[in-house]
């Protein structure tokens, strides 16, 4: 048994030695050609699923690299996995590639320093990123990027609501609060520990807080108090009007469109702003859905894919990272029909037949236009999520 | 029940000497990883894991589970319904039993229940959902014409407080499982002649199966009542489903601590895992306290003459309580169904609006590769488990030793520790060994679930073996291995081919281990369904949860038919 751990070690050793990576990018896609790509990103949707399936027939195609969607629940799986394996010793040859990941994660994996990289300024298509407008694709939640993560689509936070049923939604965080008084029971948020329910949270914290720069900063002990103070005022009032007085909530995004689809509640906050519409269109949701965001504008982010330090396919990896950015990759995932959220490239850097590909989308019933969606507002650190998740369990588990 | 017969002891031979390897293999392929897994638990559970920067051992981890906003509310939970589960689930199968025992209705149960049985739980706890919720098809059927509601009601149905719906789940699960394993029991002893000779005395049939057949028949299903009753504690796909959410059991608490993005939250989710443990200890103990004091308490009653009135209403209330849960299951396996073929299905219509195939041509492909590796994993490791649950049997009966079944005992281990506690330590031994992610870890990871159940389910038949039938073949050929194949297999082919269906279906179930040890590299049709409920668009949900139901019924009602079928000529064996 000894020798055979022995011989293991050696071997992990010896395939350690030959993972150079070349330096120019050609050298890059002739050692991707061959690799298996193990992509870790949350399964739950199932327009997503179906474009990282188009991704690997695209990838295969064009590069020879063989892409394996490893479907999970939750991001937080695959990070638990690779400090596992890290806890284990194994450095080199781990079992995930790359990893769908922003915000919190984002932070964990790069405090623990689990990343690879800096990578992204070696992919030639990380220059066609629009970085001045679109500062999310650089900024993860006020953590710096710092070339550890490479974009590949843009989220804002808008709100879905049934036009059959609601005419004039609120739309102010104030306003929701009057609007769920007269009508109880037609409004929830998914569970805190959901990235949607906390998001919920921020969303309304951006909006009462007094002065939402301090959110760009880390939570302190001292600053936490008082700047979320608005928002539990606000909460404490909204938590009995909402879905089962606020006893009970859905478990995920998902879960609590069905709520919206079966007509439990009336409006529903979303990350996707053309969410609502591709549901429509697959019969989710009735075509009475439209949506809609705040006056003083909705919270938006960047989804990102890292490659983990002790990832075995670091080429492979990331010349599907690459691919991602590539604008045949970001016009088919704005197409409303596969996923339609926003490109994160800068469109005057395209060649002008590149350009016509976004130009020529149509744009679904239920979604607004990028001037409707106005200029997203910064996410808050991730500290400050974390606390008010805590202060929130503290408050209301029982 | 008298002194057993002393068996005729067979001459050494090399098969009773490699028999002798089956328990020390069995062991080693079981022991080692759960201790590992164990002590990969319990080190953090006091702050140790180097990995994280815990460094310093203490209480700190403990002091932050119970810091828990709504603890004692999720460890009472856990009790509590584990508790109710089990007690009621055992109260059915004694009262249908007792009820019923003599009735054409009861002879059937079997075939009747076995699709409830294979059933994965959480493709019934999906369907129970999708049956009772406020949403559900039983709301959308009498609405809004009975009950006036143009939209569901504000009731917390699903997920409510009190855990009952989720240990309705269970029970919808574990009723079938105890009840196949007091049949298999039944077999094994001569019901019929006591029953005769206890009503001849007077009994009624009720009571005469209760004072008669219960005492001979509980021994047997002890094994699988704990295995319930730990199960229930400890489950955690079910309870997403169906139990409370805020705060959830104790388990789904543990595994939303051991997944959280906050990574320093795996010191206090393994102190919850050890406490999860503990818990279950405990409440076995409470449990075998009971079954040591009941006897007692009721012995009054049992040894008195036969005056206890039973009459057909008792009958026609048992006979009704499990038709509900048959009707439950069915008609949640249905919604499931009709939410597969459901282009637009909004509340509060009764059936959809339109229909459609078009969710299954879009996924019919995407089924295959999954379903394979269902198939293969749970074959493997069912097939696997038997043979070790037949050596180590086997061996018991040739070597006899009683200690060795002693020894057995420690591979329930698996079936009393949550499994997502356990799974992180096997998970970082395997990776040590470079072996996560392989076809080997994946079967072996299973094996590790399935085996209990196919030796729970098999090891009480064969040791109530009528050992005649082997001294007889024994004497006759004077071939143990031919005694084996040809005298004691077929005679225990029934229950062997339960164990294995049973195995099969266990395997399917299998989320976290898949998960684990699969390093994400296999994808079962479990690990789909689960993926996609949290997608939560019912139609999909719908045809992963009805292919991954209908893998393992298929495999019962084979594991049902073959006996009836291979043995039709000989009574008593089909």
């Amino acid at each position: 048994m000894k020798r055979l751990l022995f011989a293991l070690v050696f071997l992990g050793w010896a395939t350690a030695q030959s993972q150079e990576i070349p330096d120019a990018w050609p050298g890059v896609l002739e050692k991707a050609r061959g690799q298996t790509v193990y992509f870790n990103a949350w399964a739950g949707d199932e327009n997503t699923n179906a474009f990282i399936a188009w991704v690997g027939q695209r990838v295969r195609a064009e590069h020879g690299i063989e892409l394996k969607h490893v479907k999970i629940t939750l991001t937080s799986e695959a990070v638990a996995r690779v400090v596992a394996e890290k806890a284990a010793g194994r450095h080199t040859g781990g079992s995930i590639d790359l990893i769908w990941i922003n915000g919190e994660n984002f932070l964990a994996m790069k405090e623990q320093g689990l990343l690879f990289g800096p990578f992204t300024q070696r992919l030639p298509n990380t220059s066609l990123v629009d970085t001045v407008g679109k500062p999310t694709t650089v900024i993860d939640f006020t953590v710096p990027v710092d070339g550890l993560e490479s974009p590949w689509r843009m989220a804002q936070v808008v709100y879905a609501y049934d036009s059959a049923r609601l005419q004039n939604p609120p739309r102010s965080i104030p306003a929701m609060l009057d609007w769920a008084r007269r009508n109880p029971g037609r409004i929830t948020h998914p569970r805190v520990r959901n990235f949607l329910g906390s998001t919920f949270l921020k969303q309304a914290l951006h909006e009462l807080a007094d002065d939402p720069q301090v959110l760009l900063s880390p939570a302190t002990e001292t600053t936490f108090i008082p700047v979320t103070a608005p928002l539990w005022r606000w909460y404490e009032q909204l938590k009995p009007t909402l879905w089962r007085k606020g006893e009970q909530f859905p478990e995920t995004g998902p879960a609590m469109r069905q709520l919206l689809a079966d007509g439990e509640i009336d409006i529903m906050i979303s990350f996707n702003p053309n969410e609502a519409s591709t549901a429509i269109g697959k019969g989710i949701l009735p075509d009475s859905v439209r949506t809609f965001v705040l006056e003083k504008g909705t919270i938006g982010n960047t989804s990102f894919v890292a490659i983990p330090s002790n990832a075995a396919h670091k080429e492979g990896a990331m010349a599907v990272a690459n691919f991602l950015l590539s604008p045949e990759s970001q016009a088919h995932a704005m197409h409303p029909n596969t996923m339609g959220n926003f490109t994160v490239l800068d469109l005057n850097r395209l060649t002008p037949a590149d350009r016509k590909r976004f130009e020529d989308l149509p744009r679904g019933v239920a979604t607004l236009s990028a001037a409707e969606l106005g200029r997203p507002l910064l996410e808050p650190h991730p500290s400050w999520m974390n606390r008010i998740v805590d202060e929130w369990e503290r408050r209301y588990a029982k | 029940m008298g002194t057993p017969l002393r068996q005729i002891t067979s001459p050494r031979s090399a098969g009773g000497l490699a028999l002798r390897l089956f328990p020390a293999v069995t062991l080693a392929v079981f022991l080692a990883p759960v201790a590992a897994g164990l002590v990969a638990t319990a080190l953090p559970a006091f702050g140790y894991l180097p990995a994280l920067g815990g460094h310093q051992v203490g209480g700190a981890p403990w002091q932050r589970l119970l810091a828990t906003p709504g603890f004692w509310t999720s460890v009472h939970l856990t009790v509590q319904s584990g508790l109710l589960a089990t007690v009621l689930a055992l109260a059915i199968v004694i009262g249908f039993c007792s009820a019923m025992h003599d009735t054409r209705l009861f002879r059937r149960t079997q075939v009747i229940l076995s699709p409830l049985l294979a059933t994965p739980h959480v493709a019934v706890a999906i369907g129970l959902a999708f049956l009772i919720a406020p949403a559900g098809w039983v709301s959308r059927l009498f609405s809004p014409g009975l009950t006036g509601w143009q939209r569901p009601p504000d009731l917390a149905i699903v997920h409510d407080a009190a855990g009952l719906s989720f240990v309705l789940g269970l029970l919808l699960k574990e009723v079938p499982y105890l009840m196949f394993m007091t049949l298999s029991a039944l077999n094994q002893i001569r019901s019929a002649e006591t029953l005769v000779a206890a009503r001849s005395l007077g009994y009624p049939p009720a009571a005469a199966w209760l004072k008669t057949v219960l005492p001979q028949i509980y021994p047997q299903i002890r094994l699988p009542v704990y295995a319930v009753l730990a199960f229930s504690m400890s489950v955690v796909d079910v309870a997403v489903v169906l139990a409370p959410t805020n705060p959830p059991p104790l388990s789904t608490l543990v595994f939303r601590m051991f997944t959280d993005r906050d990574l320093a939250l795996v010191f206090p989710a393994c102190a919850g895992a050890c406490l999860q443990l503990l818990l279950v200890v405990v409440t076995l103990g409470v449990w075998r306290a009971g079954e040591l004091v009941f006897p007692v308490l009721t012995r009054r009653w049992l040894t008195a003459g036969g005056t206890t009135k039973t009459g057909g209403g008792l009958r026609g209330m048992w006979a009704a309580v499990m038709g509900t849960m048959v009707a439950f299951s069915i008609m949640g396996t249905l919604s499931l169904a009709v939410w597969s073929f459901a282009q637009t299905w909004f509340y509060p219509r009764a059936l959809p609006a339109a229909w459609t195939l078009s969710h299954w041509e879009r996924h019919a492909a995407d089924l295959a590769g999954p379903g394979l590796t269902t198939l293969a994993t749970g074959f493997a490791a069912a097939l696997l488990s038997l043979v070790l649950s037949l050596g180590c049997l086997q061996n018991e009966r040739v070597n006899g030793l009683g200690s060795a079944a002693r020894a057995l005992w420690l591979l329930y281990t698996p079936l009393l520790v949550p499994q997502i506690a356990f799974l992180f330590g096997a998970q970082m031994l395997l990776v040590r060994m470079d072996l996560d992610g392989t076809w080997i870890a994946l079967i072996w990871s299973h094996l590790l679930f399935v085996f209990p159940y196919v030796f729970l389910s098999l090891a009480d038949p064969w040791r109530s073996f009528d050992l005649r039938y082997r001294n007889s073949a024994l004497a006759l050929t004077g071939s143990p291995l031919r005694t084996f194949l040809r005298i004691e297999l077929p005679l225990m082919g029934k229950p062997a081919l339960f164990a294995l269906a049973i195995g099969f279906a266990v395997s399917v179930g299998q989320y976290l281990p898949t998960i684990f040890a699969g390093g994400g590299r296999f994808s079962t049709l479990t690990v789909e369904a689960v993926t996609l409920s949290s997608g939560s668009d019912p139609r999909v949900t719908g045809i992963y949860a009805l292919v991954q139901a209908g893998l393992p019924l298929l495999v019962y009602m084979l594991a049902i038919a073959y006996p009836a079928w291979r043995y039709r000529h000989r009574k008593g064996m089909g």
